[in-house]
């Protein structure tokens, strides 16, 4: 409806101004029609993102402030009513009717279960970059049975993360092969650090390829004339990985990590699978997923404390990092 | 600044408006709608059954027998997934949509519960009432909430302690027997007993099954919180100590059913305690050591003649209140308990019955001979705490008994913690 207005006004302005400049009527136009379909054409998309993304979002902002169904005298459950910020409390103060929330609740998880999904991010990304990085510089190379090298590599990321954890699963079991080839008797899942490096082992073997192939691509796109000339300038290996590669791959490589740190902050899956959460594996997700057969509310709180902590990363990324993942399409619309 | 203001004002306008639009539907759910109780009590016509996937192809044949004999009130078999979780969260987004084709519904033992305080079961009383009179106790009370019938036992299932009668010729009546016999497993440098014991459902089940038998209770009567008492610390320890001492081998604190089926199987085990799926398999298994060094009994319990509480496992058959056809329903119902179709779960898909006649039917004991002794289990059975909470039940037992196993707090803390945690789930 909206756009109809200033559309009208540029019409009327549009005769004023032709005296002065012919031709410009039209090219201005062919603008605004251009515009209206613009936004004709995009309506679906936004009507179905509206639909797929926003109502959800809104949604649980609203019930995450609603109490959750309680118990009436009768033994049937009630609507809660209106909660005010008290899920969120309960969350990030840990108070279950206000005391602190006694150990075997999720109440009493939260913090734990956000400094675990730190701890895997940190952990996980690191390996994977480094490790990626090396394989990517492997690939990058000319020589026999390349293609076939990046073929084998990609398995373990073409494999279902839920397959790859009961696969782990037997690996870490205490009569599996971890402990049968290197002779110990470590309980795997069924204690702390041996656990989380269990999960730690598993994404990274998962999630390598992924990086590689991130970086691989931002390699690709660095010309070989820079690395000969360096050569001509006496450059030695080092100097040109320090000085050339590091430098012109950043781009694609601030991206990668980005796309890591995201996926690697909402993980499921592994520790639901390899430890369903024992041991001081419970990541948010793990707990968002608990908390749905408990109360939705409280879970939508949750998801939402959960939603903000992924996006402000994302911004620190973005903003403060360098991580140009939307900002490449942004500047060249600008033109 | 203008312009583009513009190009995007309609779209943006569009979508904010549609998403409040849309919320403001999505907002209210669930709730007890007793008046759907009373609706449609003497419908009949076609129905839906709904339960997770058949694995050994039960259901199938008796929805064909009831569709013969029924023309006009067919049945519609609708398989869920086979994972639990799954099937849960299908039942409640159905429930939810009050969808009128979930007409019978299988629900697990520890659902029942939530599902009839969310209004969503039709209560089996008055012209819907139920007789229960043959089925065995325990397992009338998984389907009872608030003194109401709100489900119909379909099948059950028990704990049975595995021994090896090459070892230990007569099985232990009690717990103290049961270790005092694990210098023999010692000597056989093998494992004396295991259950399950990581942090899962199964670990509830077991820690119950130690509670339970010790005298203690994990709720009272009324669905009160009552874990904190000596006889629970009494239970709860037998399980502590014994990991400690090694009596329960440090890797059982990673078994599920599965591991210690296998470990058992592969002559590591003395005791096992597990479900009655483990009986044909340790007989028939190639890999099976034990196929014919194995014997069952019921678990052992604190005094000579009174064997040990098991927890109960099976499902339960109930009736949707939104279903148009309550009549056809509760008429299938009783087809799907009746000793017949009861008799064809035990010899078709070894799900255990829960008419108690059936377990001393000389057919059915020569295919299942553990069937005399699940009785003596499932009739010293104690259900999983029947509370429309159970999710953050069986979270407040698995999370404190695990940390009272590995030592990481003490059994008193524990029970003191398990406790607060209960009350806490009760009360959300």
């Amino acid at each position: 409806m909206s756009t109809e207005v200033p559309a009208r006004t540029r019409a009327k302005a549009a005769p004023k101004s032709s005296r002065q400049m012919p031709g410009r009527e039209s090219a201005d136009r062919k603008q605004v029609t251009q515009g209206r379909w613009a936004s004709v054409l995009l309506l679906p998309t936004l009507i179905l993102l509206a639909v797929v993304i926003i109502y959800p979002v809104v949604n649980a902002i609203i019930m995450s402030f609603q109490k959750d169904a309680g118990l009436s005298s009768s033994g049937f459950f009630v609507q809660g009513g209106f909660a005010g910020a008290d899920n969120y409390v309960h969350w990030l103060a840990q108070q279950c009717n206000g005391v602190s929330c006694p150990p075997g609740t999720l109440g009493s998880q939260f913090w734990g279960a956000m400094g675990t999904t730190f701890l895997f991010t940190a952990i996980t990304v690191v390996l994977e970059t480094v490790l990626g990085f090396w394989m990517a510089v492997i690939m990058a190379r000319n020589f026999r049975g390349r293609s076939v090298i990046r073929a084998a590599v990609l398995v373990p990321w073409a494999i279902p993360t839920a397959v790859t954890a009961k696969l782990w699963f037997f690996i870490f079991a205490f009569q599996g092969i971890a402990n049968t080839l290197f002779n110990t008797h470590i309980l795997w899942t069924g204690s702390e650090w041996p656990a989380r490096w269990a999960i730690i082992i598993s994404d990274t073997w998962k999630t390598t390829p992924f990086m590689a192939l991130l970086i691989l691509a931002g390699l690709q796109l660095i010309p070989d004339e820079v690395y000969e000339a360096a050569k001509v300038d006496g450059a030695n290996a080092w100097q040109r990985f320090t000085q050339i590669t590091l430098p012109l791959v950043r781009p694609a490589l601030m991206v990668a990590i980005l796309f890591r740190v995201l996926d690697a902050l909402r993980m499921y899956d592994l520790p639901a699978i390899m430890t369903q959460g024992a041991n001081n594996t419970t990541t948010l997700s793990i707990l968002v997923v608990d908390q749905i057969r408990q109360g939705f509310n409280s879970a939508a709180a949750l998801s939402t404390i959960t939603f903000l902590v992924i996006f402000i990363v994302a911004f620190i990324f973005v903003r403060f990092l360098g991580a140009n993942a939307v900002g490449a399409a942004t500047s060249s619309g600008k033109k | 600044m203008r312009k583009t203001f513009s190009k995007y004002a309609v779209p943006l306008a569009t979508a904010s408006v549609l998403a409040l639009a849309l919320s403001a539907c999505g907002g209210s759910s669930g709730g007890g709608s007793n008046n759907a109780a009373t609706q449609n009590t003497d419908g009949r016509g076609p129905i839906t059954y709904v339960q997770g996937k058949d694995n050994s192809n039960v259901v199938r044949p008796l929805v064909d027998k009831w569709n013969a004999a029924h023309p006009n009130e067919q049945v519609t078999f609708k398989e869920q997934s086979d994972q639990a979780d799954q099937q849960h969260d299908d039942l409640v987004q159905h429930f939810q949509a009050q969808d009128a084709n979930y007409d019978v519904v299988d629900v697990d033992v520890v659902w029942t519960a939530e599902f009839a305080a969310k209004g969503w079961l039709q209560p089996l009383t008055g012209s819907m009432a139920f007789d229960t009179s043959q089925m065995l106790p325990a397992t009338v009370k998984t389907a009872t909430y608030n003194n109401t019938l709100y489900a119909a036992p379909q099948t059950s299932d028990g704990g049975l302690l595995y021994y090896r009668k090459d070892l230990v010729p007569n099985p232990p009546k009690t717990w103290d027997e049961m270790m005092s016999m694990c210098s023999i497993a010692k000597q056989h440098n093998m494992g004396c007993y295991a259950g399950q014991f990581a942090q899962y459902e199964g670990l509830t089940v077991n820690a119950a099954e130690a509670i339970n038998s010790a005298g203690g209770q994990i709720v009272d009567s009324s669905g009160k919180a009552d874990v904190n008492t000596p006889q629970a610390k009494t239970g709860l320890n037998n399980l502590v100590q014994a990991y400690k001492d090694g009596n329960i081998p440090q890797q059982a604190i990673t078994y599920q059913e599965e591991q210690g089926r296998q470990a058992f199987e592969a002559g590591q085990l003395l005791f096992l305690r597990n479900w009655p799926y483990v009986y044909n398999l340790a007989k028939t298994d190639g890999t099976s050591v034990v196929k014919d060094t194995f014997g069952i009994a019921p678990l052992p319990g604190m005094t000579d003649g009174k064997p040990g509480a098991s927890s109960l496992g099976g499902h339960n058959v109930a009736m949707s209140v939104y279903s148009k056809h309550k009549a056809t329903a509760l008429d299938f119902m009783k087809f799907m308990t009746s000793a017949e179709t009861e008799q064809f779960y035990a010899t078709q898909g070894s799900l255990a019955p829960v008419l108690s006649s059936l377990y001393t039917n000389p057919t059915l004991t020569a295919k299942l001979p553990y069937l005399p002794t699940l009785l003596t289990s499932i009739q010293n059975a104690v259900p999983r705490p029947v509370t429309p909470y159970y999710p953050a039940v069986t979270k407040a037992i698995q999370d404190n008994a695990y940390a009272a196993l590995k030592g990481d707090k003490s059994v008193d803390q524990a029970l003191s913690d398990m406790q607060s945690a209960l009350q806490a789930a009760g009360a959300k």
